[in-house]
């Protein structure tokens, strides 16, 4: 693993993030924008065809799936044809040694990066920096976090945990060539200021980093959506041009591509379309007046074919729109940091564990609730908190899941079966408590329930059981 | 056509048996004001949920195979639950593979299986309840029931008729925290999204914060108690039965 992960200690992580003033400001502030947003583009496209868009995105993505190593197949031809390269990378290492190699061969200072989150899996930034390469975050949000020194804690809204106050003072901070008085109000103002301290960097890059939404088999085109159109510049100014995307980002035709696109800004942003949506063809061909002279793609693996053929294969499905995780109350709770690697949310407690290992990353797919509000706006109708299910599944397995929880399950379970042992138990459990706690109503602390009890109260059992009581011929 | 005098077996859930009888009994009120002939089969204990969600497969089927057997010889089954109600309707028939005949009995059960506010309006065709409750409430949408079992508009037209008026809250379809084990497991963060909860219920000036699950309510009230706010907790049967002269959930007998 290239990227270190916390989520081990995903407990710890929870109540740190709980303390932090800042961060929970900036949860409450973004809590329910996405998910208006997305119920508006919904309602307005109507529901009946944005449903049956969803259940077309899922089929063509399992179809895909299907028959992965046919597209990856053609998909790597077009590209040749198209003058461009593609590099397998089976492993996170991989992909940043080729990635580096790209970029020593193009005898690169500064690489400019669009959004990838691919490129945060791979840890790209931190090994390009010991390799004396200058990595430039150009995605506003991206760009924020870099110079704060963290990663994304949001998919697509990479610097969501951090308050406009926070912004104000990191640009202060960083953008020492500017007047130290000015003023730095309002959102415009921030962003300009961004707009223009990026924009000459865009001039210095030999390379230029971007992600990619999807992969077109048909046609070999990468394409990726941006609202700022700083993917566009990070791409076409530099010589050479390195797509990071994982395998399963592929699909097999144009046509297809407009599916996923008319269910991926809606589900994300709750826009019809993302502000820029460009499609990549490989190199500057002779006719063109701009592009990049030389056209890379990394395809990474990284532990995504093993999730073929397993109850986990329709993770990679996913599209990477965030609103699992904009609909998740954990996550809109605790923010994306405390899940400890590179993917928060719903989605991450389902991938990370895949990625990392259920040891490493086993905490993920037990912090849920099951609620089942990431499953019902997923556009790819991606069963979540079932494969959180099946990973619980794994952890029980191999012995993971941790003995107080096994023991007590054991105890419980060995009651539960035995209906007559059950009554007795239970009724002489209940009938004490009841007793206990009648007069009050509720209890305050109870022994072996302070997770309960630390918050709030335990609500008294009233007396006697219901199955006691209706066998002794009580009746409404 | 609604059935006539169908044979129901109440699942009184493991909570309602231990915690809240009441629930049970109001349960028992509302169907046999809709026509139904009640049993409630002596063998059930718990559905199994809690071993199907912590990943311990076998006990959840063994524990399946006993609520089959004591449950699939009635016309229905019927919960005032609508997470134990998804664990017997949706999963059942999952732990069992294909050409088991054990999933064949579970997809029989599971057709069969109801959470009661559906069960009513859905299969009874029930309008109108008999009791008159002129009470402003607030409706918290439990997680199971409302996104496995479609139950939404049912509980709302029942209070509607009963002459409860219900004041929505912000968010009422966002889970209170409660998720079974996760309570306990991850205490902050459930404490932490129970306090949002509660605080939206207040908001709405409600008297009453009513739902359809009882591991929720015990959850809400707690937190409700824990922080001194005035709203009388209670599971919707209660209120649809015209029940409401037992102290409230978590609420003291004085």
């Amino acid at each position: 693993m290239t990227v270190q992960s916390t989520t081990p200690q995903f407990k710890q992580n929870t109540k740190d993030a709980l303390k932090n003033a800042n961060l929970q400001t900036a949860l409450r502030d973004t809590r329910n924008g996405f998910v208006g947003k997305r119920a508006a583009a919904r309602e307005k496209m109507g529901v009946d065809e944005f449903e049956g868009l969803r259940d077309a995105a899922r089929d063509l993505k399992n179809h895909t799936l299907a028959n992965l190593d046919v597209y990856l197949e053609m998909y790597e031809e077009q590209v040749r044809a198209s003058g461009g390269h593609v590099h397998w990378a089976k492993t996170a290492e991989d992909a940043q040694r080729i990635v580096l190699d790209i970029c020593r061969k193009a005898d690169a200072k500064t690489v400019n990066k669009g959004k990838t989150m691919i490129s945060e899996e791979c840890g790209i930034n931190d090994f390009l920096a010991e390799n004396g390469i200058k990595p430039v975050e150009t995605d506003l949000g991206e760009y924020i976090i870099q110079l704060r020194g963290e990663h994304p804690s949001h998919i697509i809204a990479p610097a969501v945990h951090v308050t406009v106050p926070e912004v104000r003072d990191e640009f202060r901070k960083a953008h020492t060539h500017l007047d130290a008085d000015r003023n730095l109000d309002g959102l415009d103002t921030l962003l300009k200021e961004a707009r223009g301290v990026l924009r000459e960097k865009y001039f210095e890059a030999e390379v230029g980093i971007t992600g990619a939404n999807m992969l077109i088999a048909e046609t070999g085109q990468s394409i990726i959506v941006t609202n700022e159109g700083n993917g566009d510049l990070s791409q076409s100014l530099p010589r050479v041009h390195i797509v990071m995307a994982s395998l399963e980002k592929i699909v097999p035709t144009l046509e297809d591509s407009a599916t996923i696109l008319r269910v991926l800004a809606r589900s994300a942003t709750g826009q019809d379309m993302s502000v820029y949506t460009t499609f990549s063809s490989g190199p500057r061909r002779a006719t063109d007046p701009d592009g990049p002279e030389e056209y890379h793609v990394v395809l990474l693996d990284n532990g995504r074919t093993d999730m073929i053929g397993t109850e986990f294969q329709d993770m990679l499905r996913c599209i990477r729109c965030g609103a699992c995780i904009n609909h998740c109350p954990v996550y809109q709770t605790v923010g994306g940091h405390a899940y400890g690697w590179v993917y928060p949310g719903p989605m991450g407690s389902v991938l990370t564990p895949s990625l990392i290992g259920v040891e490493e990353g086993g905490q993920l797919p037990n912090a849920s609730t099951f609620c089942g509000r990431c499953e019902s706006v997923c556009p790819m109708r991606i069963p979540l908190p079932k494969m959180m299910r099946h990973w619980r599944e794994r952890e029980f397995e191999k012995n993971l899941t941790p003995s107080a929880m096994r023991y007590g399950l054991k105890a419980w379970a060995f009651v539960a079966k035995r209906p007559w042992l059950y009554r007795v138990k239970t009724r002489a459990a209940i009938m004490a408590l009841g007793l206990l706690g009648r007069r009050k109503g509720r209890f305050a602390a109870l022994p072996l329930a302070s997770g309960w009890t630390g918050g709030r109260d335990m609500p008294a059992p009233e007396g006697d059981t219901f199955m006691a009581q209706w066998k002794a011929g009580k009746r409404p | 056509m609604p059935p006539t005098n169908p044979r129901v077996a109440l699942f009184a859930t493991c909570l309602v048996d231990m915690f809240r009888p009441s629930v049970g009994f109001a349960t028992v009120k509302l169907l046999e004001e809709a026509g139904c002939e009640i049993h409630v089969p002596e063998a059930q204990t718990c559905c199994g949920q809690p071993a199907w969600n912590s990943g311990d497969r076998e006990t959840a089927r063994d524990i399946a195979k006993q609520v089959i057997v004591a449950f699939e010889g009635y016309d229905y089954t019927v919960l005032p639950s609508g997470s134990c109600g998804a664990t017997i309707a949706k999963d059942y028939p999952a732990m069992f593979d294909e050409g088991d005949p054990w999933r064949i009995r579970a997809e029989a059960l599971a057709r069969k299986t109801f959470e009661i506010t559906s069960f009513l309006t859905d299969v009874m065709g029930v309008e109108t309840v008999a009791a008159e409750v002129p009470r402003l409430v607030t409706y918290h949408d439990s997680c199971s029931g409302l996104r496995s079992l479609g139950v939404k508009a049912q509980p709302r037209k029942l209070l509607a008729s009963a002459g409860v008026s219900v004041r929505e809250m912000e968010e009422s379809e966002v889970c209170c925290g409660f998720g079974g084990t996760f309570c306990v497991k991850y205490p902050d963060i459930s404490n932490s999204m129970v306090n949002d909860k509660v605080t939206n219920a207040t908001a709405t000036g409600a008297e009453m914060l009513l739902a359809g699950d009882l591991g929720c309510l015990m959850n809400m009230a707690g937190k409700a108690s824990r922080d001194g706010k005035q709203i009388e907790v209670r599971h919707v049967v209660e209120v649809l039965a015209g029940m409401t002269d037992t102290p409230a959930i978590g609420e003291g007998q004085g």
